[in-house]
């Protein structure tokens, strides 16, 4: 796989042309606003929580591929889950996104075991090969993260 | 007499010898940073080998020796610049940014009163507008920005207006994001006529075409080192001599003064004041060499290489990529800069960046610290494209070569 095919997964590409839960939520569902202030990109993630579930997500906003694509990758990995489940699912992806592309051994089963977890998103470790687009796909999980601290 | 010859620029230039993913560097970002020629990177070599020590004040040969190449650099900016009081005016500074917040927080919080209107324009660089938003802290300024038109030019139908009541006109001479060249010594005028100072943002048009102070008529001017073939870490900051002469300090410490007592301190006078703490030596010798070096080439001759490549590109890629590719910046006429904004339908800046880091090309992404000007077109970020005198038409080659391999990736 060259590079840019290693990046830009295929998965990712269609996560970003055709992006899953687009879109906004009426109050009482939260909204919270993310921004990238180095490249522009700027995203809306809105969260109705009942029950302690996460019943839907939508979201709005501009950028780059990876972050478009992360972010409607997350919206599917989070949409009908609890919120414990969520708070795992982001603790994975962001340890993923800090380990070094190189570094994370592939062939340690327990590695192989967190990506097989995380499913679809596992596509987005390709990013962690490239420092300055990290902050790229972990917009929107920030701002997840934030939007679930405020609810 | 002056001779140009861009590939012998690029001989003269190091970086560019570079192999990235395998490719030889396609260095298209001279609008963020230039790369400096050899004589650069060697005068500042054999300051550091052979002269090396703190300038004034010194009495022991090389000490003199550091003084001299300091104080003969900022004749040579002086010269280069024809200012008007020849050294008098300039001051050394880490940037254009820090020039200025020299401007702004001297001249401008000593002559500036509550209702006191600042003109800038809608292209400006962040450098020339925040430290406006932070006076406006402490006095009431009223800011107000010229409006930029739809072929990405000044809209000066309200100009007299807009001039109404301002104190100080500080505008770019050519936009890092456009290219476009503003009617500086027109605008001077106008302003001069209204009993206002113009200052002049020369960062990306000093490296690149002629200045000439006298000609401009203007009252400041600013810009860096390092876009000019020279080091990081020095710019310039130029008033004219008997306004900098009414100008309170910036920094204060050691170097700006004339005297310090237990009970206050006496600054300085001229530049000096201006100059805290050891100033940027190395640089200062490797800034003086750039200008040689730009001389050598002759800047009339800069622009119009600048100028034929900036042509060529805007055409190849109108015609290759048949609307897909916006050009943000004037397309009708070539009195423009060699900065190229590109919004490509469907294809996001980075994606853009990243395709073409995959063959070598090095291109910016992003708001470009403009985004007054991105907010007015509507746009988050464009990927831009800049030139210098040792660009080639081979690097446009290059970047079309990559444009298209995005735009087949991405679809
Ligand atoms: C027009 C303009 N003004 C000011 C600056 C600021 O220069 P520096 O970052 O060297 O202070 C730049 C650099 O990007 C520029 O292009």
């Amino acid at each position: 796989m060259s590079n840019l095919e290693e990046l830009y997964k295929e998965i990712i590409l269609d996560h970003y042309r055709t992006p899953r839960n687009r879109g906004e939520l009426a109050p009482p569902a939260s909204k919270t606003e993310g921004f990238n202030p180095l490249c522009g990109d700027e995203l809306t993630v809105y969260l109705e929580v009942t029950d302690g579930k996460i019943v839907d997500i939508k979201i709005t906003g501009h950028g780059c591929s990876i972050s478009q694509a992360s972010s409607s990758l997350m919206s599917v990995a989070v949409k009908g889950k609890t919120l414990e489940e969520v708070r795992e699912v982001l603790s994975k992806f962001k340890n993923m996104m800090t380990l070094e592309g190189d570094v994370v051994d592939l062939n340690d089963p327990a590695n192989r075991e967190v990506l097989r977890s995380l499913g679809e998103l596992a596509a987005l470790q390709g990013v962690s090969k490239f420092p300055v687009r990290i902050k790229c796909a972990t917009l929107a999980w920030n701002t997840l993260s934030q939007g679930l601290e405020e609810n | 007499m002056s001779h140009f010859n861009a590939e012998r620029v690029r001989a003269d230039t190091p970086a560019l010898t570079r192999v990235i993913n395998g490719r030889p560097i396609t260095y298209l970002d001279s609008g963020a940073s230039s790369l400096p020629p050899r004589t650069v990177i060697e005068a500042m070599d054999e300051y550091y080998r052979l002269r090396h020590a703190n300038v004034h004040r010194g009495v022991y040969q090389t000490a003199i020796e550091a003084t001299d190449a300091y104080e003969g650099a900022r004749a040579a900016i002086a010269q280069f610049l024809n200012a008007p009081g020849g050294s008098e005016g300039v001051v050394f500074t880490k940037n254009c940014t820090e020039a200025f917040n020299l401007l702004a927080k001297s001249w401008g919080a000593a002559n500036l009163k509550d209702g006191d209107a600042v003109l800038l324009t809608e292209m400006e660089h962040h450098a020339n507008i925040v430290p406006w938003f932070q006076l406006r802290e402490t006095i009431d300024l009223d800011i107000r920005f010229i409006p930029v038109n739809d072929l990405f030019e000044l809209d000066l139908t309200a100009i007299h207006d807009l001039l109404k009541g301002v104190k100080l006109l500080s505008l770019t001479a050519m936009s890092n994001v456009l290219g476009t060249v503003n009617p500086v010594q027109e605008l001077a005028t106008l302003a001069h006529a209204q009993g206002a100072l113009v200052a002049v943002d020369a960062a990306q048009s000093v490296g690149h075409m002629p200045t000439d102070l006298v000609e401009l008529d203007v009252d400041f001017m600013m810009f860096s080192g390092h876009k000019m073939l020279g080091p990081t870490g020095i710019g310039v900051f130029w008033a004219r001599p008997e306004i900098l002469a009414t100008m309170p300090p910036f920094l204060g410490g050691g170097g700006m003064i004339a005297d310090v007592r237990t009970d206050g301190y006496t600054p300085a006078t001229g530049f000096t004041r201006f100059e805290a703490g050891t100033p940027m030596i190395a640089e200062a010798v490797g800034l003086h060499a750039a200008v040689r070096y730009l001389e050598g080439l002759g800047l009339d001759n800069v622009q119009t290489h600048d100028r034929a490549l900036t042509v060529d590109a805007i055409s190849r890629i109108n015609h290759q990529f048949n609307g897909r590719v916006r050009i943000i910046g004037p397309t009708a006429h070539d009195n423009r800069g060699g900065v190229i904004s590109l919004d490509v339908d469907g294809v996001h800046p980075h994606d853009i960046a990243q395709v073409l880091d995959e063959i070598g090309v090095c291109v910016r992404p992003g708001h470009h610290c403009a985004k007054p000007l991105m907010r007015r077109f509507g746009l988050a970020a464009t990927a831009r494209a800049s030139f210098g005198p040792y660009s080639l038409t081979s690097d446009t080659d290059a970047l079309l070569e990559g444009l298209q391999r995005a735009i087949t990736f991405f679809g």
